[in-house]
């Protein structure tokens, strides 16, 4: 190969790195959310401990190729030598002790970073303000957009989602359809929402602006598309923006939903000014529609010991009589001769049914935070 | 706008009584990507029709092949399946690479969505299920009895019927290429989206019954290979005495014999989901999609070591012989081994911290993700301390070793990286993981096949592969991996995530053209590859390539001990063995080759039973997967009768006479003088 061409090949190459280096913009070591920043430095931090081992097998593995090839009679060849206890030592207590650190960073960092729990932070040295609730925002993945629905303001937006600044957001997700991901790289991890399931998402934006949001977890044919977009403002801009959706969308009430549930792709983002009362937990129980059972409903008959065979044929007559709501009816129903004691069957059930008030209702929470 | 991205085909529920779901419009004339591969595969095909005709080798195929329960043949056509596979693997990457390069640039590309999706559910499956293992069970099905002094493999019968089960499984996913579409729910298949409601269509039915196919061909064939290890070492080879390969390939059929059949359960669960309305899955009627994400990594994580621990085996042998040298810390080897073996089960969770589970399950997930990288971590400390005090032969399987221990240790850290869960919420399904897991399985598994392929084929063939040719291909693939997934690493850092086909803006261009001119480099070292067989196989005869003395890289175990290739009984004379590394023992004290005193050698009959067992299970998936129930009875039963048939097939053995011993061991012996 002539210099010329060796010289162009480097070149191009010089370029191609430089280029891919200066437009890197790494968001997830640069994020502007405080949850997100966290988990960013915990990639730093722990590529650099893992580094102080792994440098060096790198450099030995060249340097020993490089030392003892075949040509390089000067060094020492031992073929027989295969065995060194304090050799041995140092190979396993090398990786054991990077790792009993990285393992303490881990259980320390999880437990502190736990979706479920509140964040305990606003910014590096902020507390939260003990008095500030956290901004629930209802999430639901459909095919292929996304809800979003805010109790507090009674209000529901799709494809578009918007939070004060450096007020803590509460997501609670769910998903209408097959399993999703819910991501907002500049604000925090990305959690699954589960059809049927409630999980739950905390973090907090540190800077105003419009973020991108979408899918990351593969659900068909319009998964490219599922995108959003997540504004965070002051207060005021907030409130405008509540103002705004209140009082250009329509009702979202079940019928609604229902028409909304139908796959669409790049579906245009579209405010809903109210929302119907309970619609999430019936989302959330898979009952919108008045054709099926709500899970929570289910769940209690089977927790009270089924309708047994017949309960397969007579599956109407359970409906609306007998809920999670109101397990009275069919206490009488399925287990008569234990209407006296009907306080004690319910305790024994052990809380799985959900006891009023409606809003709470969890039907099937994914595995929750332990101790709560 | 040309095309509707959005184009779903429809789909026809009505089932025919004989065609079933099979319609004309079942045939993909429509895709022009697809009838152009049609009308490649096709010419390819018949050329090789051709020339099978031509030149009569149908019946020297038949009976010298595909009956054959001759573990080394059979090894050796695991390794061509992997590699026919591997190819069709890789030009979905192709694909994929070329289409996300053009979608970044801000163009539509050529694939639309829905073909987009079966192309990465493809690959995935191909290069794991029909790639992957089929490179590492022929490894084990080749090596493994030389190196423990069998003759062949406990139920040799059943190891041809393994293979085939496998072949019938990847021919039922090549099938859906051309008839009807494959699945577009990942190579994993999560319900709800795999179920009937989500994906009626054909796709996920090939994806089920091809798995369920070649998963009993694996569970049988890790059955086998774990009773051979068990049962038929040679005199005097005790636990610690067998090489280091013979012990991660018992570990790793432990894990397959313990993992595939979850697999099995898992599958046929969804499969009764689809086919006859049960409800695991459905949560609308009280099941759970969670759980057959939960069991389908209990299988998949284990899996991801059934891929490696035979490929550590391969560099250990390597490292030991090129270093010329007893590897380092064989002990501690074999412990860390089964360390790992007992530690993949404990970390499936780690495949989806992000699904909800409490901070303290996902911290245990996490840690004891990290401790299977101490024992991983001391292989590599001893491999680095067999080079140590050696005397390094650059051959090419050393050097795909030196560039997988490089090359592997920065995927491992990645590996340990997405252990840490509050990591993972950021980096899970983004092309950071993507990045990771390739590069420890093309850094580790590919890099160790092609060692292997290089290191063990005089063995097989009695010469050697054409070096010039290697080092290309050696250097396509170091430079196009790294080019190829560095750039994804850093994109999922910029929190781009994982199956997506179309860009909204053009800031990623940079990466993505860079990983599709890898992608070209890759396949340029493929293509390589490819040149350097058909070279080497028309120089064989050459001085620089052949090989008489059936021991070229002076090698320390005891498949170097016969002549290369192997004659069909292995061994002429069971060995003994008096400690590790026995050849080389051997090779020490003078050993000499017996010349006289044979005996008669056991060994079992070939059987067309598998071709036709598996050929007619194919029958029974195609019509499975069409609802053609005619078609599916009719392969079921006559597979069954005949499996009880062939139980009462009593000519299954034969003993080789003595003379016809000494007639093969004196045309060879002569030829096998000591390298040195």
């Amino acid at each position: 190969m002539s210099t010329r061409r060796s010289r162009i090949l480097s070149v191009s190459a010089l370029v191609i790195s430089a280029s891919l280096l200066s437009g890197c913009d790494l968001l997830l070591l640069n994020p502007s959310g405080d949850v997100a920043a966290q988990q960013g430095e915990l990639i730093i931090y722990s590529t650099i401990l893992m580094l102080i081992v792994i440098l060096p097998v790198l450099a030995l593995t060249v340097f020993f190729a490089w030392k003892y090839r075949e040509s390089n009679r000067e060094a020492r060849y031992e073929p027989d030598w295969d065995h060194s206890i304090s050799l041995e030592i140092v190979v396993w207590s090398l990786p054991l002790a990077i790792i009993i650190c990285l393992g303490g960073l881990t259980w320390v960092a999880t437990h502190r970073l736990n979706p479920y729990d509140e964040v305990r932070r606003i910014a590096p040295g902020v507390p939260v303000d003990e008095t500030v609730k956290p901004l629930t925002i209802q999430v639901v993945a459909l095919d292929w957009k996304w809800l979003f629905i805010y109790p507090e303001q009674n209000i529901a937006m799709v494809n578009e989602v918007a939070a004060i600044t450096d007020r803590p957001v509460e997501f609670k997700l769910t998903s209408s359809t097959v399993m999703n991901s819910f991501y907002i790289p500049s604000l925090a991890g990305m959690i699954y929402t589960m059809p049927g399931m409630e999980t739950e998402m905390n973090a907090v934006m540190n800077e105003d602006g419009v973020y991108e949001g979408f899918a990351s977890n593969y659900s068909g044919l319009g998964y490219n598309w599922m995108r959003f977009t997540f504004h965070s403002t002051d207060e005021a801009g907030f409130d405008e923006w509540v103002e705004k959706v209140r009082s250009e969308g329509a009702t979202l009430d079940r019928d609604a939903f229902v028409a909304l549930d139908q796959p669409s792709m790049k579906h245009p983002v579209t405010p809903y000014g109210t929302v119907e009362d309970g619609l999430w937990t019936r989302i959330l129980n898979q009952c919108v529609d008045d054709q099926s059972l709500c899970l929570n409903d289910m769940m209690m008959v089977d927790a009270l010991g089924g309708g047994g065979l017949e309960g397969i044929y007579n599956r109407e007559i359970y409906r609306g009589l007998c809920t999670a709501e109101n397990p009275h009816a069919l206490i009488e129903i399925l287990r008569p001769q234990d209407a006296h004691r009907e306080a004690a069957l319910l305790s024994a059930i052990g809380g799985t049914p959900p006891m009023p008030p409606v809003s709470t209702a969890k039907p099937q929470t994914s595995t929750g935070p332990e101790g709560q | 706008m040309a095309t509707d991205l959005t184009h779903l085909p429809a789909v026809h529920t009505d089932v025919h009584p004989i065609f079933g779901k099979l319609t004309w419009q079942s045939i993909p004339i429509h895709e022009p990507v697809l009838v152009g591969t049609f009308i490649g595969v096709a010419i390819i095909a018949s050329v090789v029709l051709y020339l099978l005709t031509k030149y009569k080798w149908w019946g020297y195929l038949w009976s010298e092949w595909f009956t054959s329960i001759d573990h080394k043949k059979i090894g050796i056509m695991y390794m061509v399946l992997g590699f026919i596979m591997f190819v069709r693997g890789f030009a979905d990457a192709l694909l994929m690479r070329s289409q996300q390069a053009l979608a970044s640039m801000g163009y539509e590309g050529y694939l639309i969505p829905h073909h987009y999706d079966q192309i990465f559910s493809a690959h995935g499956v191909i290069m794991i299920f029909f790639a992957a293992m089929p490179f590492v069970t022929g490894f084990m099905n080749y090596v493994m009895p030389l190196q423990i002094g069998a003759r062949d493999v406990a139920f040799p019968f059943l190891n041809n019927l393994s293979f085939w089960l496998t072949v019938s499984g990847a021919v039922l996913v090549m099938i859906s290429l051309f008839v009807g579409e494959f699945s577009t729910n990942g190579w994993l298949a999560y319900p709800p989206l795999s179920g009937l409601e989500y994906s009626p269509s054909v796709g996920m039915d090939y994806y089920l019954w091809a798995l369920n196919i070649a998963g009993i061909g694996t569970t049988l064939s890790g059955i086998n290979l774990v009773v051979t290890i068990v049962k038929m070492r040679c005199p005097g080879m005790t636990w610690m005495r067998m090489p280091i390969f013979t012990w991660t390939t018992l570990c790793t059929n432990i894990l397959i014999v313990a993992s595939f059949p979850v697999l099995a359960a898992t599958l046929a669960l969804i499969t009764a989901d689809r086919y006859i309305g049960t409800q695991f899955f459905n949560t609308e009627l009280g099941g759970n999609p969670m759980m057959y994400v939960n069991l389908i990594w209990i299988w998949g994580h284990p899996e991801v070591y059934i891929l490696i621990l035979p490929i550590f085996g391969i560099f250990s042998e390597v490292v030991s012989t090129y270093s010329g040298k007893r590897l380092f810390g064989y002990t501690s080897m074999v412990y860390a081994t089964c360390v790992i073996m007992v530690l993949s089960y404990l970390v499936w969770l780690h495949h989806f911290f992000t699904m909800g589970a409490g901070a303290s399950v996902n911290s245990f997930f996490g840690i004891t993700t990290m401790i299977i990288s101490i024992p991983t971590g001391a292989k590599l400390f001893n491999w680095l301390f067999t080079m140590y005090k050696g005397r390094i032969r650059f051959e090419l399987p050393m050097m795909w070793t030196i560039a997988f221990m490089l090359t592997f240790t920065i995927g491992g850290m990645t590996g340990v990286l997405l252990a840490v869960p509050p990591a993972d919420y950021v980096l899970h399904n983004s092309l950071f993981l993507v990045a990771h897991f390739h590069n420890v399985i093309i850094g580790g598994v590919v890099f160790g096949v092609f060692a292997g392929v290089t290191h063990w084929f005089p063995k097989a063939f009695g010469f050697k592969l054409d070096p010039y040719w290697g080092h290309l291909s050696f250097w396509g693939w170091i430079i196009g991996f790294y080019l190829a997934f560095m750039p994804l690493y850093l994109l999922g850092l910029m929190g781009v995530t994982r199956r997506l086909s179309q860009f909204e803006d053009t800031i990623y261009a940079a990466y993505f053209i860079t990983a599709a001119i890898g992608a070209l480099f890759i396949a340029g070292g493929i293509a390589s590859f490819f040149i350097q067989l058909y070279v080497s196989i028309r120089d064989r005869d050459s001085e620089r390539l052949r090989d008489d003395t059936g021991d070229p890289w002076d090698g320390r175990t005891l498949e170097w001990s016969t002549s290369s290739p192997p004659p069909y009984y292995n061994f002429a004379f069971t060995p003994r063995v008096h400690g590790i590394d026995t050849y080389a023992e051997m090779k020490r004290h003078g050993y000499q080759r017996p010349t006289d005193g044979f005996a008669p050698i056991h060994m079992p009959r070939y059987t067309a039973s598998g071709v036709v067992i598996a050929g007619l299970l194919t029958v029974m998936g195609f019509g499975l997967i069409w609802h053609i129930w005619w078609m599916a009875a009719f392969g079921f039963v006559t597979a069954i009768l005949w499996a009880i048939g062939h139980t009462f097939n009593y000519n299954r053995d034969y003993y080789v006479p003595a003379e016809e011993v000494r007639a093969i061991e004196t045309a060879r012996g002569p030829r096998m003088e000591p390298a040195e």
